[in-house]
């Protein structure tokens, strides 16, 4: 198979050198941000790429990981191939040659040429179709090579490139927050890296500010859950909590000075309350439960509407309100004799949908909803699916499962249903996706 | 004359014999007679002594034995006050409500703090691990709530019984079936002050 592969490529080498002229020469143009290639995104169809190898041990590096970003956004089918087939002056760009015929019969309808440079990292990217080189751009990479921070930035690239393909910006360059054995975890998107941030602490919950400032999250502290704050750079203080009460599932809104969370008072009742974390002040009640529970907030984008969890109507079910919880209303509607707990809602960062999970057969299950039509889809069978949390890209989920045993985390792309493992040991939950970690 | 005579005779008779009794009381005994026992030395009255002490003995050994089971009975009665305060409660599933047939284990806290008014109470609600995590916290809190609201309701004062809730995060018993899980829907008792010097009810 290799070898046919080979030799077809050679045959197309001569046709593929006749043509290259007018490729080779073509203008590299920066083109301004949002211009896309000659294709055309839509959903279900997914473009052929094909990452060219770089340079060097580096390059090996740079293009995996590049490679694997372009996969895991799910709008790209990474074309592969045995890299000696593309070695060969055939199919290398050693000599600025690109093999535009052979792609195209790999069906790519782009190609990435990643090269390492000094500072950072060179992206050339060819439409196959017009075998012309349509846009140029040299990244810088921070920090040591292989490091977090230089794969955070190469994940920018990824994400960068990945617009100028398909219209659309990848979520690569984002971290995940989760709890594991009391301390809060972050990940990277492709699974690297998972640290600890937090001392053990019985912490639960948490969640991103909108720019990635800092983070909050629910923490025991003698015996109570607390409100806890933390900047990026570690310093962390209580900014909500008191003897006898529990304070957990924080959420920011999208002004990042609004911090609603849940309270479980000594009377038994657990409501709304919100905060300014940065400026002292009283706390303003947002639900009134009458002695039930409402917790697990989530903002709508605008920051004007609210979705959380509350059983005030008898079962749990999802509710949306203002933002100061007035004009609730029920969104995933009581049917008689339909008894599933609806829960942990997280509104999508474009206003579309509200994902959650609900009950059946004694198991969760993902499901989302539109706050217009609010008929809900359901996303998941296998195991138990929780804690839903949206990338930026409104189209991802990170959850909890069941379904290889310990509870691990994973990651559903609810237009093609497909589901990768993100996390592989101990067990892992409450998973929080961060905003666009850009500059960072 | 003759009167003289005679009395001298007289005199010398009477000498002779208190000699010869002197001297038969002055014979050693011929064989040396055994050490008598003391019982046989010991008269009524020192057998009355001897049964006197005896029996202060056996009444101060009465009196430690009875202190002994009073002890042991105090230490027991203690011992069944701490249980009886830090004995579970459990609870339907989603349900918050005190089970009639957990209503027992309650009242029966309610002397112990009543005869020891300086106990205060830890309570801690939990679940299991089938709800959301988070509302979980929600549930335990209630449990725990509807826990002190029975004791308070039934005169203890609000201020001895704290509460908590730890949600699912702390089972008591691991298990994924309906029995574990129904160890684990429950209210614990933890004794924070006043649990030294117990006194039984």
């Amino acid at each position: 198979m290799r070898l046919s592969v080979r030799r077809a490529g050679g045959l197309v080498l001569m046709v593929a050198v006749a043509l290259a002229t007018g490729a080779v020469v073509a203008h590299a143009q920066d083109t301004t941000r949002g211009v896309r290639l000659g294709l055309r995104y839509t959903p279900g169809t997914k473009p052929g790429v094909l990452v060219l190898p770089a340079n060097g041990e580096l390059g090996d590096s740079a293009r995996a990981i590049l490679q694997r970003d372009f996969d895991y956004g799910d709008r790209i089918n990474v074309v592969t191939i045995d890299a000696s087939a593309l070695e060969t002056p055939a199919g290398s760009s050693a000599q600025g040659q690109y093999n535009y015929p052979l792609y195209a019969r790999l069906g790519a309808v782009a190609v990435v040429h990643p090269s390492v440079t000094a500072s950072g990292i060179h992206i050339a990217v060819h439409d196959v179709t017009t075998q012309r080189i349509e846009r140029v751009r040299e990244f810088r990479l921070e920090g040591e090579a292989l490091t977090p921070e230089w794969r955070l930035s190469l994940h920018e690239v990824a994400d960068e490139v990945e617009f100028w393909i398909t219209g659309e910006r990848g979520v690569s360059a984002t971290r995940i927050l989760y709890e594991n054995g009391g301390r809060i975890w972050q990940i990277d998107s492709d699974g690297a890296n998972p640290t600890p941030l937090t001392p053990v602490s019985a912490a639960m919950s948490p969640t991103w500010h909108p720019r990635a400032t800092h983070i909050a999250y629910a923490a025991r502290g003698e015996r109570d859950l607390r409100i806890m704050l933390r900047e990026s750079g570690g310093a962390t203080r209580v900014v909500a909590g008191s003897p006898g009460s529990q304070y957990f599932s924080p959420t920011f809104g999208p002004d990042g000075n609004t911090l609603v969370y849940a309270r479980a008072g000594e009377d038994g009742a657990t409501d709304l309350y919100a905060i300014n974390p940065f400026a002292p002040g009283p706390p303003r009640k947002i639900t009134v439960g009458r002695g039930r529970a409402s917790n697990s907030p989530s903002f709508s984008p605008d920051g004007r509407r609210i979705a959380y969890m509350s059983d005030r109507g008898g079962t749990q079910e999802i509710y949306i309100s203002d933002a100061d919880g007035t004009n609730a209303e029920i969104l995933t509607p009581f049917r008689f004799g339909d008894q599933r707990e609806r829960s942990g809602p997280d509104w999508s960062p474009d206003g579309r949908l509200i994902a959650f999970q609900g009950k059946i057969d004694g198991r969760f299950q993902l499901f989302t909803v539109s706050p217009r039509d609010r008929s809900p889809r359901q996303h998941t069978n296998d195991g138990s699916n929780e804690d839903p949390s949206w990338a930026p890209d409104s189209r991802h989920l990170v959850f909890a499962s069941t379904r290889t045993g310990s509870r691990q985390l994973f990651v559903l792309d609810i237009e093609s249903g497909r589901v990768r493992q993100l996390t592989r040991s101990g067990g892992a939950r409450l998973a929080a996706w961060s905003p666009l970690l850009r500059g960072r | 004359m003759n009167r003289t005579h005679r009395s001298v005779v007289l005199t010398a008779l009477a000498a002779a014999a208190i000699l010869a009794a002197c001297r038969r009381q002055q014979e050693p005994a011929p064989v040396p007679e055994p050490a008598p026992a003391p019982v046989e030395t010991c008269d009524q009255r020192c057998r009355d002594s001897i049964a006197a002490a005896e029996a202060a003995t056996r009444r101060r050994a009465d009196s430690i034995e009875a202190a002994n089971r009073a002890a042991a009975d105090l230490a027991r009665r203690i011992e069944a006050a701490k249980a009886a305060l830090t004995a579970r409660v459990l609870f339907d599933y989603d349900q918050s409500e005190i089970r009639a047939d957990q209503r027992a284990i309650l009242d029966q806290k309610l002397p112990v703090l009543r005869a020891n008014p300086g106990i205060r109470l830890l309570v801690s609600g939990h679940a299991d691990e089938r709800g959301s995590d988070e509302y979980n916290i929600a549930l335990g809190q209630q449990r725990a709530a509807a826990v002190r609201r029975y004791l308070t309701d039934n005169g203890i004062d609000p201020s001895r019984i704290q509460i908590t809730s730890y949600g699912e995060e702390r089972p008591a018993t691991t298990g994924t079936d309906e029995n574990a899980y129904a160890q684990n829907r429950r209210a614990e008792f933890e004794v924070v002050a006043g649990g030294e010097n117990i006194t039984p009810p």
